[in-house]
């Protein structure tokens, strides 16, 4: 590997593309069979079978759903405003997946020689020994979950229908004002951990065999953060803006064929990320038992937590009822905001007296 | 590599700041100047602030710029969006003027060099550019940073007595 191209060894090119695609394959095909594990899951907890025909148990039902809506007829509805209505669903999709970038999705493992660390956004600096990564990656996953909205909104206003309308409106009124919970309350992860790296939270957390986790040091800093993310990618209980029975489908009612997969797709995308997000910041991330001996187990246990989370996700909605618009707000600007601040004085007093 | 990045974030940036001001419709504007707070971060980035540049996107990009579609969305100017304006071509080709000489002289009389002080490229990435502008605010710049909380605490109380007739 003694090739250079612009002062970087070849095998940094190689490491990153490689990194950057396993971790949107997984994504997608996470994507995909979520749409087939939440209609088996919601079935056999409703005492029915879900999809029994494509495949066995219907195994193939997202190809088969991906197949089907890729050759749907595709309407533009003539008094749209094109651009906005064609570009909606991208900037929709797009920040579900870039969010993925500074996720540690394992440690550091080793290829002929060279190091390289499980997280897109991060190298192995040999001279220095220890890894650099993103030093603002809580702050980029932030901003990048703030611009989701957009995706959203545009969608809502630029079908020209009153639906859509009012399912763009609602979801950027709960998507600000729950964003504004879901920061505040991680704000205590930061004061314990006193740094924005998501690769040294995930190390922080890597003691004690599991009893370091921030779940056990700031269990209502979890709570808020999970069900304030809930809120943020309109899952049930909080999936106003496509409330059905009032709004037809809410944002996407204009919506057919790819473009409209292109909303599930960023709905359940976002699913993963933020439950990939909560695992790294409050369950440990990637560590796990034995992660030490064999690097290659981290991405495991990484995995199988974010798919236990996402179980949770639909047992969820299986299980809850949808709220009403003023709870909803009731619930996040009087409930959520002031246990989130009242957390943090808590944080901060413990911790200057520890 | 960076010069080549550099040149490319660049004329996207342009590009796009043309367009916030070319584009009929306002919904389109908002998007393209959306895009051009996007590579101002990129150039925070580039510049080793990275805690700027999340600022940047998560202020300008997610939060301001969600209220300016709002309103646009809630005031439906697409109506009026396809009647052509007279855009005070005489008034605005002057300001527009005196701004490029403004801008050409200070590019002119300046001198690209690195910043003095004891903020260097290299403390910042050791000690973390968070860090640096978190103990700044909280220590020399204090007043400041509460004026500026205590300004936006009263902007919030009055728009909800405005907003509100019964309190």
């Amino acid at each position: 590997m003694g090739i250079e191209i612009l002062g970087l060894p070849m095998m940094y090119y190689i490491a990153m593309v490689a990194k950057v695609l396993v971790a949107f394959v997984f994504v997608l095909l996470t994507v995909a069979y979520a749409t087939y594990a939440e209609r088996k899951i919601i079935g056999h907890m409703q005492v029915r079978l879900g999809p029994m025909r494509t495949g066995w148990h219907g195994l193939l039902q997202p190809i088969a759903d991906g197949v089907k809506l890729f050759f749907k007829e595709e309407i533009i509805p003539s008094q749209a405003s094109t651009f906005a209505f064609l570009v909606a669903p991208l900037i929709a999709l797009i920040p579900a997946f870039i969010t993925f970038a500074v996720i540690p999705f394992g440690g550091v493992i080793e290829v002929a020689g060279y190091k390289i660390p499980l997280q897109i956004a991060a190298y192995y600096d040999t001279t220095a020994g220890q890894v650099f990564d993103v030093n603002v990656g809580v702050l980029y996953i932030l901003a990048m979950s703030s611009l989701g909205v957009y995706g959203i909104v545009l969608a809502g206003w630029a079908s020209n229908s009153k639906y859509s309308l009012m399912g763009g409106l609602r979801a950027s009124a709960q998507m600000i004002s729950y964003e504004l919970a879901a920061g505040l309350s991680i704000i205590s992860v930061f004061m314990l951990s006193g740094t924005l790296s998501l690769t040294k939270i995930v190390e922080l957390q890597s003691g004690m065999g599991g009893f370091e986790w921030y779940l056990f040091k700031q269990p209502l800093a979890a709570f808020i953060f999970f069900i304030c993310s809930l809120a943020e990618i309109n899952r049930t209980p909080f999936d106003l803006p496509e409330a059905e029975t009032e709004l037809v489908s809410g944002f996407c009612t204009e919506y057919s064929s790819m473009k409209y997969a292109m909303f599930f797709m960023a709905e359940y995308a976002n699913m993963v990320t933020v439950c990939a997000l909560t695992v790294t910041l409050f369950l440990g991330g990637w560590n796990g038992p034995l992660t030490a001996a064999m690097p290659l187990l981290g991405p495991v246990y990484f995995v199988a937590k974010v798919y236990f989370l996402m179980f949770v996700c639909m047992w969820i909605r299986a299980t809850l009822p949808r709220y009403r618009y003023d709870q909803l707000m009731h619930l996040g600007w009087k409930v959520f905001i002031p246990i989130a601040l009242v957390n943090i004085v808590v944080t901060g007093i413990i911790g200057y007296f520890i | 590599m960076e010069t080549l990045f550099f040149l490319i974030i660049s004329l996207v940036a342009i590009i796009s700041a043309i367009l916030v001001v070319t584009c009929k419709n306002p919904i389109n504007s908002a998007l393209a100047l959306i895009m051009t707070f996007f590579c101002l971060a990129t150039y925070y980035v580039m510049l080793d602030a990275p805690f700027m540049a999340a600022v940047q996107v998560m202020v300008y990009a997610g939060a301001i710029m969600v209220l300016m579609v709002f309103t646009i969305m809630l005031l439906n100017i697409r109506v009026d969006a396809t009647k052509k304006h007279s855009h005070k071509l005489v008034i605005g080709s002057i300001v527009g003027f005196f701004t490029f000489l403004n801008v050409v002289i200070v590019l002119v009389k300046s001198r690209a060099a690195l910043p003095t002080g004891p903020y260097s490229g290299e403390m910042i990435k050791k000690l973390g550019h968070t860090e640096l502008v978190g103990k700044e605010i909280f220590t020399n710049f204090l007043l400041p940073f509460e004026i500026t909380s205590i300004l936006l605490l009263v902007a919030i109380v009055g728009a909800v007595i405005l907003a509100k007739k019964k309190i």
